[in-house]
């Protein structure tokens, strides 16, 4: 095993004091930008690039890669206890994690979502170790037809597995495909729905509509249930980690699901948002209380946290591999990389071994100390759900205010905020589910990117859609999925029917 | 027109007398586009070697404005007159952004500081196809049924452009598939689901490597000057321009700085001065190699000349190919 050796000669390179300490560093960083929504990941690894221009590649390296670990898990942070995503993927995390923290089970929750990252981080490395060449090879595979069968997969298992009223998701979802298509429409580059409002030209940007629909919105219903001013009654309980680890083992096969569809959702271009959604989705089709998701299980807190991590994490692989960013984070590293004077590319696991197996490393070790250091904050965290929700309202809305503009520095998404707030907050009382809505802005455009970019290529032939066995098994697997419970309520009435006619 | 003229003489002046201004608090160095990108590397780039030479007291940041392609950036700029403490990287998309979308800015707005490079083009295909001239593949272009596939960054951008250019001249329609950046277009040559793709050197370099992509051509009129070696047997100079290949149409990118409208010559004239220091390190040389840059420093008129002539071009280009906005 070649590639055992090279891990080790990396933890070398790694475990050096002043490495150690640039990791404690970064995820200390990462979690403070990862709590503010909207300044993120990306916008917290480029204003701290800069820094590391003197040192050693490999130090820089390490210390941008755990920023990127704390603000991921910081992210769940702010998910959990105030129903505001901090990252896209965060956004299933609210489902269960939020529900948890009103019923005081803050610190559980968080808990369970570090260690859910934790668990699926790891899981992509452990990819990335061992797989890295073969995977490379494979994302290679991927065209436009490929990439929109992969996306067109997580539309239809949304609608074949929710269990809300499948006509309000697909309203729901329409609604975000229409949201996505506002801006300029990257195949014929002219502008789609902006009015001449030059504001509108980039789109709705994600964290501004999520910060708006779940922050913002649930801000307006706690309010019109009247302003209470007792803090929720969290206990402050430093043994919460060690109480809820104990209860980890009852959830293997969710951890095992997750980190499958995570992976393969990282290394096919699906990314960690679908991977969380669908971690989710699966947990709830297949746990034996699927029923009661959305009500404060620790289950669907941790199946998407694993899912969404294990993808984030294999999605360094392309990055490295091929040199395609596949998050905006990853695109400021990639971005870092070129500074130091790194390319990244199929050559680099070739010609810079010492760094790449370095970083590898780095990922192991990192994530260690992210889930250190993050445990080590549960009961500092879970306190603040202890403050009066009269005191903390006001500051959650700034927070989130100040999130929407450092998204593109523009005063213009603080109003989008708004709006959305009231969107989301009538999208709850009318009973509508906001996930698909969500899914649909992230991936909706890219998913017509694909299609479109595939028909162009087939001069409007649909059947690239079913050209080579990759991508006619993701199409027929997309449809079974998406007529599951019809299928399935058939093929249960059929077998009823003999039974019935018996009597 | 006026501002342009009058920085030029202002310039001639400021060259004769030290420059006496100097900023007084932190400089923006503003990027109309996201973290990560060709512009947004270039600032990051000049930002470390200001920092790691000492060039200036106050501190640089570089603050990305991604929204509305850059238009809304242009539009910041645009409205900080007389703000010396403001820069804003550009590309072609400052002529481009508003002939595309009608956006009520021009660089006519601002005072040019200075261009400090000029972007490659260059026309790839995977290394296996067959096609091993520009010839070969019009020729594989002409019988093709559906047409062949060219894939690039975007649409009705620089690459769209380019493909426009190249095909016309050579008669033959082609498909072109709008990717969402360069990097992207590079991948999909390399898994071969295009058959050629226009890029700038630094997007495409570490397929070439790795003996996934090869160069067919170079865009510019000349070829790079670059000699090390690439891949085995090849440098950047080893590559033929398309023109050696019989096009006539050719297609260079610049690079350069903007400052707000009605600054002094003097504050102009600082960074004038602090763009030479920053191209004549050898960081700076050493950007330039890695990405395969055309070193191109130009300020004061020959930089007004530049960009007039480009813009023109640029103009004729885009009405041919349909691009202007009509509403």
């Amino acid at each position: 095993m070649e590639n055992i050796s090279l891990l080790l000669e990396g933890f070398q390179v790694a475990l050096t004091w002043h490495n150690i300490a640039f990791m404690f560093l970064g995820v200390l960083l990462g979690i403070v930008v990862g709590v503010l929504p909207g300044l993120g990941g990306p916008n917290g690894v480029a204003i701290l690039l800069p820094l590391t221009f003197s040192m050693e590649p490999t130090s820089a390296i390490i210390l941008l890669t755990s920023i990127y670990w704390g603000a991921l898990f910081g992210g769940a942070i702010t998910a959990v206890l105030f129903n505001i995503p901090g990252e896209p993927w965060s956004v299933a995390t609210t489902f269960d994690g939020y529900p948890m923290a009103q019923q005081g089970r803050a610190g559980e929750a968080l808990t369970a979502a570090f260690t859910a990252s934790f668990v699926g981080a790891i899981a992509g490395v452990v990819l990335i170790t061992f797989l890295a060449p073969l995977v490379a090879k494979f994302a290679l595979r991927f065209g436009p037809a490929e990439f929109f069968a992969v996306f067109f997969l997580t539309f239809c298992s949304f609608i074949g597995m929710g269990k809300e009223n499948k006509a309000k998701i697909v309203v729901s979802l329409s609604l975000g495909f229409l949201l996505a298509g506002v801006g300029i429409d990257t195949i014929s580059g002219d502008m789609r729905m902006t009015f001449g409002v030059g504001e509108l030209m980039n789109g709705f940007d994600f964290l501004v509509v999520v910060i708006g629909m779940f922050g913002v919105s649930e801000i307006l219903l706690t309010l019109e249930e009247g302003l209470e001013f007792k803090g929720k009654k969290a206990r402050i309980d430093p043994i919460v980690v060690l109480r809820t680890w104990m209860q980890m083992p009852l959830y293997f096969m969710t951890f095992v699901r997750s980190c499958l569809a995570g992976i393969w959702l990282g290394i096919s271009p699906g990314g960690a948002v679908a991977a969380s959604f669908m971690g989710y989705g699966l947990a709830k089709r297949f746990s034996r209380r699927g029923k009661k998701f959305g009500s404060g299980e620790i289950e669907g807190v941790i199946a998407p946290e694993t899912a969404a991590h294990a993808a984030g994490t294999s999605a360094l692989l392309p990055m490295l591999a091929l040199g395609i960013p596949g998050s905006a984070t990853a695109a400021v590293l990639l971005g870092g990389l070129m500074i130091w004077g790194l390319q990244p590319g199929p050559l680099l696991f070739v010609e810079q071994k010492d760094f790449v197996w370095g970083l590898i490393a780095s990922m192991y070790l990192g994530n260690m100390v992210g889930l250190f250091v993050v445990l080590a904050t549960v009961p500092l965290f879970a306190s603040i759900m202890r403050i009066p929700f009269a005191l903390i309202a006001p500051v959650i809305l700034m927070v989130c205010a100040i999130g929407a503009f450092t998204v593109a520095n523009s005063s213009f998404d603080i109003w989008l905020m708004l709006i959305f707030g009231a969107v989301g907050y009538a999208f709850k009382k009318l009973d509508y589910p906001l996930a698909p809505m969500v899914l649909a802005l992230v991936l909706g455009d890219r998913a017509e990117d694909a299609f479109r970019q595939a028909l162009i290529g087939s001069a409007g032939d649909l059947s690239v859609f079913m050209d080579n066995g990759l991508v006619a098994t993701l199409m027929i697997i997309s449809f079974a999925l998406l007529l599951w419970s019809p299928i399935s309520e058939l093929i249960g009435r059929l077998l009823r029917r003999p039974a019935v006619a018996a009597e | 027109m006026k501002t342009v003229t009058l920085a030029g003489a202002a310039l001639l002046l400021s060259t004769l007398a030290a420059s006496a201004w100097e900023p007084t608090k932190s400089v923006e160095i503003i990027v109309p586009f996201g973290p990560g990108g060709a512009s947004d590397q270039m600032a990051r780039t000049i930002q470390a070697i200001i920092q790691k030479h000492g060039l200036s007291k106050e501190s640089f940041i570089v603050v990305n404005k991604p929204a509305a392609t850059g238009g809304e950036a242009m539009m910041d700029i645009k409205k900080s007159l007389r703000d010396p403490h403001k820069l804003i990287t550009t590309s072609s998309t400052i002529y481009m952004t508003p002939l595309a979308t009608k956006l009520p800015v021009s660089w006519q707005d601002f005072t040019p500081v200075a261009m400090v490079a000029q972007d490659e083009f260059a026309l790839w295909v995977n290394n296996e196809s067959p096609y091993k001239t520009l010839p070969d593949l019009a020729a594989a272009a002409k019988t093709a049924s559906p047409p062949l596939k060219i894939g690039g960054g975007g649409s009705k951008r620089e690459d769209e452009l380019i493909t426009f250019g190249v095909f016309s001249e050579l008669n033959t329609p082609i498909s072109y598939i709008p990717y969402k950046s360069g990097g992207e277009a590079s991948t999909q040559l390399a898994g071969n689901h295009i058959a050629a793709e226009t890029n700038n050197p630094s997007e495409d370099v570490a397929n070439w490597r790795a003996g996934l992509t090869r160069p067919l051509c170079v865009l510019s009129p000349q070829r790079m000057s670059y000699k090390t070696k690439i891949t085995a047997d090849m440098s950047w100079n080893d590559v033929p321009t398309c023109g050696e290949q019989g096009l006539k149409f050719n297609y260079n990118m610049l690079r350069g700085l903007f400052m707000p409208g009605n600054v002094t010559p003097e504050q102009q004239a600082y960074y004038v001065d602090l763009m030479k220091k920053v191209v004549e390190t050898p960081e700076w040389k050493e950007y330039l190699e890695r990405n395969a840059l055309l070193p191109d420093f130009r300020s004061g008129q020959a930089y007004v000349d530049f960009l007039t002539a480009d813009e023109a071009k640029h103009k004729d280009l885009m009405a041919k190919a349909g691009f202007l906005s009509t509403n």
